[in-house]
């Protein structure tokens, strides 16, 4: 059953850009798009573990900041070498200006 | 106190013992920069690298075109020396920033100067990609980083013969002729995953009948003009990258995780930064990799009070080298500690366990 987890405040997170939120032992990136939609992925890359917090969004792209590997994080799709697997994603609304992540 | 001797080796006992003690994929020391200049450091751009680009493939062609006019007078060799330095020493600084895909700011632009470059410079560009993933994983790290130059004790004759391109451009077309026979090497596997090998052979092939035909261009018109233009400019116009990329990490610390400690910048004059694309600034790029090359000057005065202070030229920073690397001759422990600013977060232990000659000198 997926338990909604309240992850910031909207406005917390500038539009094209991510911040980190950690809960229960694991690490998450949560996104603001150039659309002002929000998304929801795993905080580690899966190449290095390397936190993905540092890196730079582009349109719906994040890129790794140690060795810029790419994802689509409104997929999680790997996009492009030195990253071969894909991020996993998860669910976001938005309610009272909060963004909420749901979690299983 | 002795590391004992060291094996370089990707799959040795240094190797294992990285793995075992964390030092292998470690949290490296990173100097704090706020989250807005961080991104507005990081933005790509295509005008920079279009511009350098354009000068950089334009030279070429004109200096060659004389070179070519001129052939065989001896007053072609300024020309094609030139033509060299931008075939032989230019490349590997855009293969390495288009590797990073942080040149250009369209994707396909990077891919083709990188594919061009690989080429000039005379690496694989699928293996290359992958080693220096790791380069930037674990810096000189022994038995994990498989761009280590200075092997402690460091071998000079090999350094000396790649000013010239030699032992590099040999093991290169050995490389190809083996990646182009289908053979994957022990270490190559190390770190090109499965699914990216048959690119590896695939690229080798592609190469191989491009150089087979610049030979049979040379055998069948008599003249080593074509190998003047394709292949041995890799070797007498190497001389640039090799003074530069010296200097990146040489005589510095192994077995540590803060790039202040074993990476080196350098104050550099506008040509050779032009043909290094900036990476004298090094200890920023291995700190933020992902900044590309245009905003590294930048990057370098926001961050400058928390690093070692430059070297103030090439010369410079032979002097410091130089004299570290002769040491090493005879004792391998031996580094170059490098001192940081009052202004800067100082050395922790936990950033350089491994080297505990260091930590008896704090």
């Amino acid at each position: 059953m997926t338990q909604w987890i309240e992850a910031c405040g909207a406005g917390d997170i500038e539009e094209e850009d991510l911040i980190r939120f950690d809960h229960d032992g694991k690490t998450y990136a949560i996104y603001r798009s150039p659309s002002d939609e929000f998304f929801a992925t795993d905080g580690l890359c899966t190449h290095e573990k390397v936190h993905l917090e540092g890196g730079l969004v582009m349109d719906y792209v994040i890129e790794c900041p140690k060795h810029n590997g790419r994802f689509d994080y409104r997929t999680g799709e790997a996009l492009a070498a030195p990253v071969c697997v894909n991020l996993t994603t998860y669910p976001v609304k938005v309610e009272g200006g909060s963004v909420f992540i749901g979690i299983d | 106190m002795s590391q004992g001797k060291r094996d370089y080796s990707l799959t040795g006992r240094d190797a294992q013992m990285a793995v075992e003690t964390g030092l292998a994929s470690a949290e490296w020391y990173h100097t704090d920069v706020p989250r807005k200049a961080m991104k507005e450091l990081m933005k790509r751009k295509d005008g920079p690298a279009i511009r350098d680009t354009v000068i950089w493939l334009g030279s070429m062609i004109v200096l060659a075109g004389v070179g070519v006019a001129l052939w065989p007078s001896w007053w072609s060799a300024p020309f094609f020396l030139a033509y060299g330095v931008l075939y032989g020493s230019a490349t590997d600084s855009r293969w390495h920033e288009c590797g990073h895909g942080t040149a250009f700011k369209t994707r396909w632009m990077n891919d083709v100067v990188y594919q061009i470059a690989s080429f000039m410079i005379m690496r694989n560009p699928v293996t290359w990609r992958w080693s220096h993933t790791r380069h930037h994983t674990d810096t000189i790290i022994v038995g994990r980083d498989p761009e280590i130059v200075f092997m402690r004790p460091p071998d000079l004759a090999p350094i000396f013969l790649n000013f010239f391109g030699v032992i590099d451009a040999f093991n290169a077309m050995s490389a190809m002729v083996r990646n182009a026979l289908g053979i994957i090497s022990a270490e190559e596997k190390t770190f090109v995953p499965d699914s990216e090998q048959p690119k590896v052979m695939f690229i080798a092939r592609v190469w191989l009948a491009i150089y087979a035909t610049v030979i049979a261009l040379a055998i069948s018109t008599g003249s080593i003009l074509p190998l003047m233009l394709v292949g041995l400019p890799r070797l007498y116009g190497a001389w640039h990258h090799v003074m530069t990329g010296l200097l990146q990490h040489g005589g510095l610390a192994e077995n540590v995780i803060d790039h202040r400690l074993n990476s080196r910048t350098v104050y550099m004059n506008p040509i050779s930064r032009f043909i290094y694309w900036n990476m004298n600034y090094h200890v920023e790029h291995h700190m933020f990799p992902m900044i590309p090359y245009h905003a590294l000057p930048k990057l370098h005065a926001l961050i400058k009070d928390d690093l070692p202070a430059p070297n103030t030229s090439i010369l410079d920073g032979y002097r410091e080298m130089w004299p570290a690397v002769l040491r090493q001759l005879r004792y391998e422990d031996y580094f170059v500690r490098r001192e940081l600013p009052p202004t800067a977060k100082p050395y922790k232990a936990e950033y350089h366990q491994l080297a505990p000659s260091m930590l008896a000198a704090e």
